[in-house]
């Protein structure tokens, strides 16, 4: 029947619906639906200030530059797990192995003195990542909820293991230190005590990781991924290659935590087995929780708020201050399951039309 | 091509351990059709769309449409077939707005899904088609809303918009008034009543004024088989299918 290979393309088949008795003939582009749906990717006046504020950082406080590069590294391990977690609804506990995986990339390759180059050096990072993100999504992404969150921690025990292994080539247990990474662009070198070129070369990376994970979520496929998120089922009778669009975006996803891992790596020059680890796996997911899942700044917010937060609280109570961070937490998990972005955007609403969320 | 109906199933079924749900179904739709289900709670009725659509394998027999053999056709590819469905209760992705919710369907149809570049509010061949549906229903008011905050009934009539958002030959509808408020009940009703006449539709419902308003042909099924097949006439005059449904609470 040929008809079956008409349908799917469909440009001169009759329309099978009535025609609709449309009260606008230019179209509906002035709906109110329309104009939302055409104008939410568009930048909104707020959002260069925190770009602004990450470059005014490194004016400002030049000797904690450090510890900002750590932060920008952590929301872009955060916005990689946004994509999956926030978006995709892909809930895992393992999204450390794909940092881990880059960052181990450019460790070994600087240490066998293959390859140190630090940009290109990024992209490797991102494509071991992304291969180890395909290998084990293809498997992973068959299953949902509670296994899937056992599988993914399973995944990164089992490469953190197969790391500890193969000390001789990655060192092991004591990792491997003192990478000898090339000058960024031939010219600018990482200086492990003013890292001034980590800074503003993570920021960038950063950036354009940012500026991609933004596209990516208001296009077409994004939409299709918030429908995954919100009933995958119905994703399946409307005809979408669901496990398809799922292992995509854990790829991406995956190569972008890898960039993160790699950059990391490169702006301590140093690599160890707790890259991969559950610790680090998550305090990234909480962060996002923290800050708010599925609104790509909560990446930024919750890296920001948990690492300030603990950096403080252990000065003042060195002894005993994670105990303030768990009570945050609890506090943040039992009445704002939106994270702090959650609270900003109810309190938003709330000041237009006083509603409960 | 007359002589074929669009959808035909063959000795059809399907059993869950001891107990078959589908038994020897032997059924056919016609192109344009307005064809009703209808049978006691268990009798398979779900089971038989979910066994067209695909999302259940039959245990034997064969499915096919247009006298092509889709049986093993897995459910996402039967949609671009032409075969798509509502839900007896609702699927629908709740936290985004009506447009929304067709935009998916639509752009899944039309293969602007994948595309990762573009904004999805730029697409706007799909928002006008998705627009001009929901206009189609009588939706368009409640477009900006988000789904979770519609009255049930008009929930209702955005789960036959994303079914419509597919263009589907046919179109199965498993209970599409269930759960509504008698009171809001006939915008569904005039919905299905404005249905596309291309479209062939295989309605599943318990209210029997809209069966026999709406059907042409009613098929009874009883626990897993096809007890009765006719006109709403005949049906209606069968003193079996009185015995083992009619007689019974409209929405035993």
């Amino acid at each position: 029947m040929t008809s079956f290979h008409r349908r799917s393309s469909a440009g001169g088949a009759p329309a099978p619906r009535r025609p609709a008795a449309r009260t606008t003939p230019g179209g509906w582009a002035d709906h109110a639906a329309a104009r939302a749906l055409a104008s939410r990717h568009r930048l909104r006046a707020w959002e260069p200030i925190p770009w602004l504020l990450a470059l005014a950082f490194y004016f400002a406080f030049p000797k904690y530059l450090g510890f900002g590069t750590e932060v920008l590294v952590t929301i872009l391990f955060a916005l990689s797990l946004d994509l999956v977690l926030g978006y995709a609804g892909i809930v895992t506990l393992g999204h450390a192995a794909f940092f881990g995986a880059g960052a181990y990339t450019v460790g070994m390759l600087a240490k066998q003195g293959i390859w140190n180059e630090p940009i290109t050096g990024l992209i490797l990072a991102a494509l071991v990542a992304a291969l180890v993100g395909l290998g084990s999504g293809m498997v992973l992404l068959r299953t949902q909820g509670l296994t899937l969150l056992m599988l993914t921690l399973c995944t990164m025990a089992l490469l953190e293991e197969a790391a500890n292994l193969a000390h001789v080539y990655t060192g092991g247990f004591d990792g491997l230190d003192s990478l000898p990474i090339a000058p960024l662009l031939g010219r600018f070198e990482f200086n492990p005590l003013y890292p001034r070129t980590q800074y503003l070369y993570v920021l960038s990376v950063l950036l354009i990781c940012f500026v991609f994970v933004r596209t990516l979520v208001y296009s077409p496929f994004g939409q299709s991924l918030t429908g995954i998120r919100e009933n995958i089922l119905r994703m399946h009778a409307v005809g979408a290659p669901v496990r398809r669009r799922l292992v995509l975006c854990y790829v991406l996803s995956a190569a972008i935590a890898g960039i993160a891992g790699g950059i990391w790596a490169q702006a301590n020059a140093y690599v160890n087995l707790g890259t991969l680890g559950l610790d680090r796996a998550a305090t990234v997911l909480i962060i996002l929780v923290l800050g708010g899942h599925g609104r790509l700044y909560g990446a930024f917010v919750g890296a920001i708020a948990y690492m300030a937060l603990s950096h403080f609280l252990s000065k003042i109570y060195p002894t005993a201050w994670q105990l303030g961070l768990g009570l945050l937490l609890v506090v943040i998990a039992l009445f704002a399951k939106n994270g702090i972005l959650g609270i900003v955007e109810a309190a938003a609403r709330g000041r237009r039309a006083p509603r409960a969320t | 091509m007359s002589a074929a109906p669009l959808l035909e199933t063959r000795a059809l079924r399907r059993s869950f351990g001891a107990l078959a749900a589908a038994r020897d179904i032997d059924f056919q739709l016609e192109a344009g059709a307005r064809h009703a289900l209808i049978g006691p709670n268990g009798a398979g009725k779900t089971t038989f769309i979910n066994l067209l659509t695909g999302v259940v394998r039959p245990t034997a027999g064969v499915i096919l449409l247009n006298g092509r053999d889709i049986t093993g056709v897995p459910e996402s590819l039967r949609v671009k077939l032409g075969i798509a469905r509502t839900f007896q209760i609702n699927r629908l992705f709740r936290h985004l707005s009506v447009l929304e919710n067709v935009y998916i369907s639509v752009a899944e149809r039309t293969g602007v899904a994948p595309s990762m570049l573009r904004p999805a509010g730029r697409r706007r061949d799909v928002v006008e088609e998705s627009m001009a549906l929901l206009d189609s229903l009588k939706l368009t008011a409640d477009a900006a809303r988000r789904v979770s905050e519609l009255p049930y009934g008009r929930q209702r009539l955005v789960e036959i918009a994303i079914a419509l958002g597919l263009r589907p030959r046919v179109l199965l509808l498993d209970e599409p008034a269930a759960g509504v408020p008698s009171a809001e009940s006939h915008i569904i009703l005039d919905a299905v009543d404005r249905l596309p006449r291309e479209i062939a539709v295989l309605i599943i419902d318990h209210d029997m004024d809209l069966v026999f308003r709406f059907a042409q042909r009613i098929t009874v099924l009883v626990s897993g088989a096809v007890f009765a097949s006719g006109s709403p006439r005949e049906i209606g005059a069968n003193p079996d299918v009185r015995a083992v449904y009619l007689g019974q609470a409209a929405r035993g």
